[in-house]
Protein backbone atom coordinates (compact mmCIF):
# COMPACT_ATOMS: atom_id res chain seq x y z
CA UNK A 1 0.00 0.00 0.00
CA UNK A 2 1.27 3.68 -1.20
CA UNK A 3 1.63 6.30 1.46
CA UNK A 4 -1.45 7.84 -0.21
CA UNK A 5 -3.79 4.97 -0.26
CA UNK A 6 -2.62 4.21 3.73
CA UNK A 7 -3.76 8.08 3.96
CA UNK A 8 -6.78 7.38 1.86
CA UNK A 9 -7.79 4.87 3.76
CA UNK A 10 -7.39 6.16 7.00
CA UNK A 11 -9.69 9.06 5.90
CA UNK A 12 -12.16 6.81 4.82
CA UNK A 13 -11.86 5.60 8.89
CA UNK A 14 -11.96 8.34 10.30
CA UNK A 15 -14.81 9.70 8.39
CA UNK A 16 -16.89 6.31 8.86
CA UNK A 17 -16.18 6.36 12.66
CA UNK A 18 -17.20 10.14 13.46
CA UNK A 19 -20.58 10.38 11.06
CA UNK A 20 -21.47 6.70 12.44
CA UNK A 21 -21.78 5.38 8.92
CA UNK A 22 -20.20 1.49 8.08
CA UNK A 23 -16.57 1.86 6.99
CA UNK A 24 -18.33 -0.61 3.82
CA UNK A 25 -20.38 1.86 2.38
CA UNK A 26 -17.31 4.26 1.70
CA UNK A 27 -15.58 4.72 -1.64
CA UNK A 28 -12.44 7.20 -2.77
CA UNK A 29 -14.86 8.62 -5.29
CA UNK A 30 -17.64 9.44 -3.63
CA UNK A 31 -19.17 12.45 -2.83
CA UNK A 32 -18.63 12.86 1.11
CA UNK A 33 -21.16 15.53 1.25
CA UNK A 34 -23.79 13.38 -0.23
CA UNK A 35 -22.42 9.98 1.37
CA UNK A 36 -22.34 10.85 4.38
CA UNK A 37 -25.17 13.51 4.70
CA UNK A 38 -23.17 16.25 6.15
CA UNK A 39 -23.27 19.65 5.54
CA UNK A 40 -20.53 22.70 5.44
CA UNK A 41 -20.48 22.47 9.38
CA UNK A 42 -19.77 18.89 9.38
CA UNK A 43 -17.37 19.02 7.05
CA UNK A 44 -15.47 21.28 9.04
CA UNK A 45 -16.12 18.86 11.77
CA UNK A 46 -14.62 16.44 9.63
CA UNK A 47 -11.53 18.85 8.54
CA UNK A 48 -10.81 18.80 12.71
CA UNK A 49 -10.63 15.37 12.71
CA UNK A 50 -8.31 14.92 10.14
CA UNK A 51 -5.92 17.96 10.96
CA UNK A 52 -5.71 16.66 14.48
CA UNK A 53 -4.87 13.15 13.31
CA UNK A 54 -2.32 13.66 10.53
CA UNK A 55 -1.34 16.32 12.81
CA UNK A 56 -1.34 18.90 10.02
CA UNK A 57 -3.03 22.44 9.04
CA UNK A 58 -5.21 21.87 6.04
CA UNK A 59 -6.58 26.14 5.04
CA UNK A 60 -10.65 25.51 4.76
CA UNK A 61 -10.26 26.93 1.10
CA UNK A 62 -8.04 24.29 0.00
CA UNK A 63 -11.12 22.27 0.55
CA UNK A 64 -13.47 24.67 -1.94
CA UNK A 65 -14.98 22.75 -4.20
CA UNK A 66 -13.55 19.24 -3.03
CA UNK A 67 -16.12 16.69 -1.80
CA UNK A 68 -14.82 13.71 -2.83
CA UNK A 69 -12.60 11.55 -0.35
CA UNK A 70 -9.22 11.00 -2.94
CA UNK A 71 -9.20 14.56 -3.58
CA UNK A 72 -9.08 15.37 0.12
CA UNK A 73 -6.65 12.38 0.50
CA UNK A 74 -3.84 14.60 -1.69
CA UNK A 75 -4.40 17.72 -0.08
CA UNK A 76 -3.37 15.78 3.24
CA UNK A 77 -1.21 14.01 1.80
CA UNK A 78 0.70 17.24 -0.08
CA UNK A 79 0.86 18.67 3.82
CA UNK A 80 2.14 15.19 5.18
CA UNK B 1 -31.84 38.74 38.13
CA UNK B 2 -29.91 35.55 39.55
CA UNK B 3 -31.45 33.00 37.44
CA UNK B 4 -32.71 33.84 33.34
CA UNK B 5 -34.42 31.40 30.89
CA UNK B 6 -34.45 33.57 27.40
CA UNK B 7 -35.34 32.72 23.85
CA UNK B 8 -31.70 32.66 23.15
CA UNK B 9 -29.59 32.58 26.42
CA UNK B 10 -29.99 31.67 29.65
CA UNK B 11 -27.84 32.39 33.07
CA UNK B 12 -27.54 31.38 36.23
CA UNK B 13 -25.49 32.10 39.37
CA UNK B 14 -24.86 29.53 41.44
CA UNK B 15 -21.73 29.20 44.13
CA UNK B 16 -20.37 31.94 42.79
CA UNK B 17 -19.93 31.37 39.51
CA UNK B 18 -22.10 33.02 36.50
CA UNK B 19 -23.23 30.68 33.70
CA UNK B 20 -24.11 32.12 30.70
CA UNK B 21 -25.50 29.32 28.00
CA UNK B 22 -26.47 30.02 24.69
CA UNK B 23 -29.09 28.00 23.26
CA UNK B 24 -30.43 29.43 20.01
CA UNK B 25 -31.00 27.37 17.32
CA UNK B 26 -29.26 26.41 14.74
CA UNK B 27 -25.49 27.83 15.74
CA UNK B 28 -26.20 30.34 18.61
CA UNK B 29 -26.43 33.14 15.35
CA UNK B 30 -26.33 36.92 16.92
CA UNK B 31 -29.09 38.67 15.86
CA UNK B 32 -31.74 41.53 17.56
CA UNK B 33 -32.79 38.85 19.98
CA UNK B 34 -29.34 37.31 21.62
CA UNK B 35 -28.74 41.21 21.49
CA UNK B 36 -31.56 42.06 23.80
CA UNK B 37 -31.03 39.00 25.82
CA UNK B 38 -27.39 39.90 26.33
CA UNK B 39 -28.37 43.59 27.02
CA UNK B 40 -30.33 42.02 30.29
CA UNK B 41 -27.87 39.64 31.00
CA UNK B 42 -25.03 42.99 31.11
CA UNK B 43 -27.98 44.81 33.32
CA UNK B 44 -28.57 41.38 35.96
CA UNK B 45 -24.86 40.93 36.09
CA UNK B 46 -24.98 44.40 38.22
CA UNK B 47 -26.97 42.79 40.82
CA UNK B 48 -25.33 39.20 40.49
CA UNK B 49 -21.03 40.40 40.16
CA UNK B 50 -21.26 40.92 44.16
CA UNK B 51 -22.24 37.58 44.42
CA UNK B 52 -19.63 35.80 42.08
CA UNK B 53 -15.77 35.39 41.34
CA UNK B 54 -16.22 34.01 38.22
CA UNK B 55 -18.13 33.92 34.67
CA UNK B 56 -18.50 31.05 32.26
CA UNK B 57 -20.04 31.26 28.77
CA UNK B 58 -20.45 28.05 26.71
CA UNK B 59 -22.65 26.95 23.93
CA UNK B 60 -25.80 24.44 24.62
CA UNK B 61 -25.92 24.04 20.67
CA UNK B 62 -23.95 20.67 19.31
CA UNK B 63 -22.45 22.27 16.02
CA UNK B 64 -20.33 25.04 18.06
CA UNK B 65 -20.10 27.95 20.52
CA UNK B 66 -21.85 30.34 17.88
CA UNK B 67 -21.80 30.48 14.40
CA UNK B 68 -21.60 34.69 14.63
CA UNK B 69 -23.72 37.56 13.60
CA UNK B 70 -27.08 37.05 11.99
CA UNK B 71 -26.76 37.20 8.44
CA UNK B 72 -29.92 36.48 7.41
CA UNK B 73 -31.62 38.88 9.61
CA UNK B 74 -28.93 41.21 8.79
CA UNK B 75 -29.82 41.38 4.83
CA UNK B 76 -33.22 40.95 5.54
CA UNK B 77 -33.16 44.00 7.68
CA UNK B 78 -30.84 46.28 5.34
CA UNK B 79 -33.52 44.94 2.18
CA UNK B 80 -36.70 46.72 4.43
CA UNK B 81 -35.21 49.73 4.36
CA UNK B 82 -33.61 52.89 2.65
CA UNK B 83 -30.17 52.75 2.68
CA UNK B 84 -29.22 55.23 4.77
CA UNK B 85 -31.39 53.88 6.89
CA UNK B 86 -30.71 50.40 6.72
CA UNK B 87 -26.64 52.12 7.49
CA UNK B 88 -28.17 53.82 10.67
CA UNK B 89 -29.52 50.67 12.20
CA UNK B 90 -26.31 48.99 11.74
CA UNK B 91 -24.22 51.70 13.49
CA UNK B 92 -27.20 51.12 16.42
CA UNK B 93 -26.60 47.72 16.45
CA UNK B 94 -22.93 47.80 16.56
CA UNK B 95 -23.03 50.43 19.57
CA UNK B 96 -25.25 47.96 20.91
CA UNK B 97 -23.14 45.08 20.79
CA UNK B 98 -20.12 46.88 21.72
CA UNK B 99 -21.64 48.10 24.97
CA UNK B 100 -22.24 44.10 25.80
CA UNK B 101 -19.01 43.53 24.72
CA UNK B 102 -17.04 46.00 26.35
CA UNK B 103 -19.18 45.41 29.62
CA UNK B 104 -18.20 41.77 29.81
CA UNK B 105 -14.45 42.41 29.04
CA UNK B 106 -14.24 44.61 31.96
CA UNK B 107 -16.21 42.53 34.46
CA UNK B 108 -14.64 42.12 37.99
CA UNK B 109 -14.52 38.73 37.78
CA UNK B 110 -12.42 35.90 36.16
CA UNK B 111 -14.49 34.87 32.63
CA UNK B 112 -13.87 31.70 30.95
CA UNK B 113 -15.70 31.01 27.30
CA UNK B 114 -15.93 27.24 26.97
CA UNK B 115 -15.96 26.75 23.30
CA UNK B 116 -16.40 23.69 21.00
CA UNK B 117 -17.24 23.36 17.37
CA UNK B 118 -17.77 26.93 15.16
CA UNK B 119 -16.66 29.76 17.33
CA UNK B 120 -16.79 31.99 13.81
CA UNK B 121 -16.95 35.73 13.62
CA UNK B 122 -19.26 37.53 16.09
CA UNK B 123 -18.97 34.03 18.37
CA UNK B 124 -15.18 34.08 17.94
CA UNK B 125 -15.42 38.00 19.05
CA UNK B 126 -17.91 36.76 22.10
CA UNK B 127 -14.84 34.57 22.78
CA UNK B 128 -12.34 36.81 22.85
CA UNK B 129 -13.70 39.36 25.67
CA UNK B 130 -13.57 36.48 28.27
CA UNK B 131 -10.05 36.18 29.96
CA UNK B 132 -9.38 33.09 29.12
CA UNK B 133 -10.12 30.39 26.28
CA UNK B 134 -10.78 26.65 27.41
CA UNK B 135 -11.71 24.32 23.79
CA UNK B 136 -12.88 21.03 23.22
CA UNK B 137 -10.08 19.87 20.45
CA UNK B 138 -12.92 20.42 18.12
CA UNK B 139 -13.31 23.57 18.22
CA UNK B 140 -12.40 26.21 14.76
CA UNK B 141 -12.12 29.91 15.17
CA UNK B 142 -12.27 31.94 12.09
CA UNK B 143 -12.89 35.29 11.22
CA UNK B 144 -14.89 34.65 7.49
CA UNK B 145 -15.95 38.59 7.19
CA UNK B 146 -13.67 39.55 4.54
CA UNK B 147 -15.59 37.20 1.78
CA UNK B 148 -18.74 39.57 2.22
CA UNK B 149 -16.60 42.74 1.81
CA UNK B 150 -16.43 43.68 5.83
CA UNK B 151 -14.25 43.59 9.08
CA UNK B 152 -15.29 41.55 11.49
CA UNK B 153 -17.30 44.59 14.19
CA UNK B 154 -18.23 43.39 17.47
CA UNK B 155 -14.76 44.23 18.49
CA UNK B 156 -12.96 41.43 16.90
CA UNK B 157 -9.33 42.70 15.95
CA UNK B 158 -9.14 45.85 18.75
CA UNK B 159 -9.16 42.10 20.96
CA UNK B 160 -7.14 39.51 18.70
CA UNK B 161 -4.35 42.68 18.63
CA UNK B 162 -4.44 42.79 22.36
CA UNK B 163 -3.99 39.26 22.63
CA UNK B 164 -1.48 38.21 19.84
CA UNK B 165 1.11 39.01 17.39
CA UNK B 166 -0.14 40.69 14.61
CA UNK B 167 1.03 38.41 12.11
CA UNK B 168 -1.87 36.24 13.26
CA UNK B 169 -4.23 38.85 13.66
CA UNK B 170 -3.53 39.18 9.68
CA UNK B 171 -3.24 35.45 8.72
CA UNK B 172 -6.69 34.90 10.07
CA UNK B 173 -8.37 38.12 9.33
CA UNK B 174 -7.04 38.54 5.71
CA UNK B 175 -6.92 34.98 4.36
CA UNK B 176 -10.40 34.06 6.55
CA UNK B 177 -8.91 30.54 6.94
CA UNK B 178 -9.90 28.98 10.56
CA UNK B 179 -8.05 27.22 12.76
CA UNK B 180 -8.20 24.14 15.38
CA UNK B 181 -7.80 24.66 18.75
CA UNK B 182 -4.42 23.21 18.70
CA UNK B 183 -3.30 25.97 16.38
CA UNK B 184 -5.22 28.15 18.49
CA UNK B 185 -3.75 27.11 21.46
CA UNK B 186 0.17 27.40 20.08
CA UNK B 187 -0.54 31.01 18.83
CA UNK B 188 -1.69 31.49 22.83
CA UNK B 189 -5.32 32.41 21.76
CA UNK B 190 -6.65 29.34 23.90
CA UNK B 191 -5.81 28.51 27.13
CA UNK B 192 -6.70 24.95 27.54
CA UNK B 193 -7.03 22.54 25.16
CA UNK B 194 -9.33 19.82 26.17
CA UNK B 195 -10.87 16.21 24.62
CA UNK B 196 -14.54 16.65 23.05
CA UNK B 197 -17.42 17.82 25.53
CA UNK B 198 -15.15 18.72 28.17
CA UNK B 199 -14.60 22.52 27.63
CA UNK B 200 -17.53 23.33 30.02
CA UNK B 201 -16.63 20.82 32.64
CA UNK B 202 -12.72 21.69 32.67
CA UNK B 203 -14.15 25.46 32.79
CA UNK B 204 -16.26 24.41 35.68
CA UNK B 205 -13.42 23.36 37.40
CA UNK B 206 -10.96 26.53 36.69
CA UNK B 207 -13.45 28.39 38.11
CA UNK B 208 -13.83 26.74 41.81
CA UNK B 209 -10.05 27.10 41.54
CA UNK B 210 -10.73 30.89 40.85
CA UNK B 211 -12.90 30.80 43.61
CA UNK B 212 -9.80 30.45 45.97
CA UNK B 213 -8.29 33.58 45.57
CA UNK B 214 -8.36 36.79 47.37
CA UNK B 215 -11.54 38.29 44.61
CA UNK B 216 -10.06 42.15 44.82
CA UNK B 217 -6.50 40.72 43.82
CA UNK B 218 -7.90 38.93 41.17
CA UNK B 219 -9.84 42.37 40.06
CA UNK B 220 -6.83 43.97 40.23
CA UNK B 221 -4.68 41.99 38.65
CA UNK B 222 -7.53 41.34 35.69
CA UNK B 223 -7.14 45.12 35.67
CA UNK B 224 -3.54 45.74 35.60
CA UNK B 225 -2.76 42.84 32.81
CA UNK B 226 -6.25 43.95 30.30
CA UNK B 227 -6.35 47.05 28.98
CA UNK B 228 -9.65 47.24 27.24
CA UNK B 229 -8.79 48.73 23.47
CA UNK B 230 -11.89 51.65 23.40
CA UNK B 231 -10.02 53.76 21.05
CA UNK B 232 -9.70 51.10 18.13
CA UNK B 233 -12.72 49.38 19.24
CA UNK B 234 -14.52 53.21 18.28
CA UNK B 235 -12.92 53.19 15.10
CA UNK B 236 -13.58 50.01 14.05
CA UNK B 237 -17.17 50.54 14.25
CA UNK B 238 -16.38 53.65 11.70
CA UNK B 239 -14.48 51.05 9.35
CA UNK B 240 -17.28 48.78 9.79
CA UNK B 241 -20.20 51.19 9.08
CA UNK B 242 -17.92 52.70 5.83
CA UNK B 243 -17.42 49.10 4.49
CA UNK B 244 -20.98 48.28 4.84
CA UNK B 245 -22.14 50.93 2.71
CA UNK B 246 -20.16 49.57 -0.22
CA UNK B 247 -22.01 47.17 -2.78
CA UNK B 248 -20.17 44.39 -2.26
CA UNK B 249 -21.45 44.28 1.04
CA UNK B 250 -25.07 44.09 -0.30
CA UNK B 251 -23.69 41.49 -2.76
CA UNK B 252 -21.63 39.08 -0.42
CA UNK B 253 -24.70 39.08 1.90
CA UNK B 254 -27.11 37.62 -0.64
CA UNK B 255 -24.86 35.54 -1.52
CA UNK B 256 -24.68 33.94 1.19
CA UNK B 257 -28.28 34.14 2.41
CA UNK B 258 -29.57 32.34 -0.97
CA UNK B 259 -26.34 30.17 -1.68
CA UNK B 260 -27.55 26.93 -1.96
CA UNK B 261 -23.59 25.69 -2.17
CA UNK B 262 -23.02 22.61 0.39
CA UNK B 263 -20.04 24.86 1.53
CA UNK B 264 -21.38 28.41 2.54
CA UNK B 265 -19.15 28.34 5.50
CA UNK B 266 -15.91 27.67 3.69
CA UNK B 267 -14.13 30.43 1.85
Amino acid sequence: MTAFDQTLDQILTLAATHFKVPREKLTPDDDFFKTLGIDSLQALDLLTKLENHFKVELPDYELQGVSDFRTLASRIQSRL
Amino acid sequence: MDHFEGKSLSWELKDGVIELALHREPCNEIGSLTLVELEKFVAALEGMAGGAHALILYSKMKAGFSAGADLRELYQQAQAMERSAAAAGVRDYLERIHRVMNSIDALPLTTIAAVHGVTFGGGFELALVCDLIIADKMARFCFPELRLGLIPGFGGIPRLKRDLGNAVVRDLLLTGRSFNAIKAQAVGLVSQVVAEDQALRVARGTAAQLGKFDRRTSIAAKQFIKPIPYEELRREIDLFCELFAQPAVEEGLRKFVESTDAQPYLP
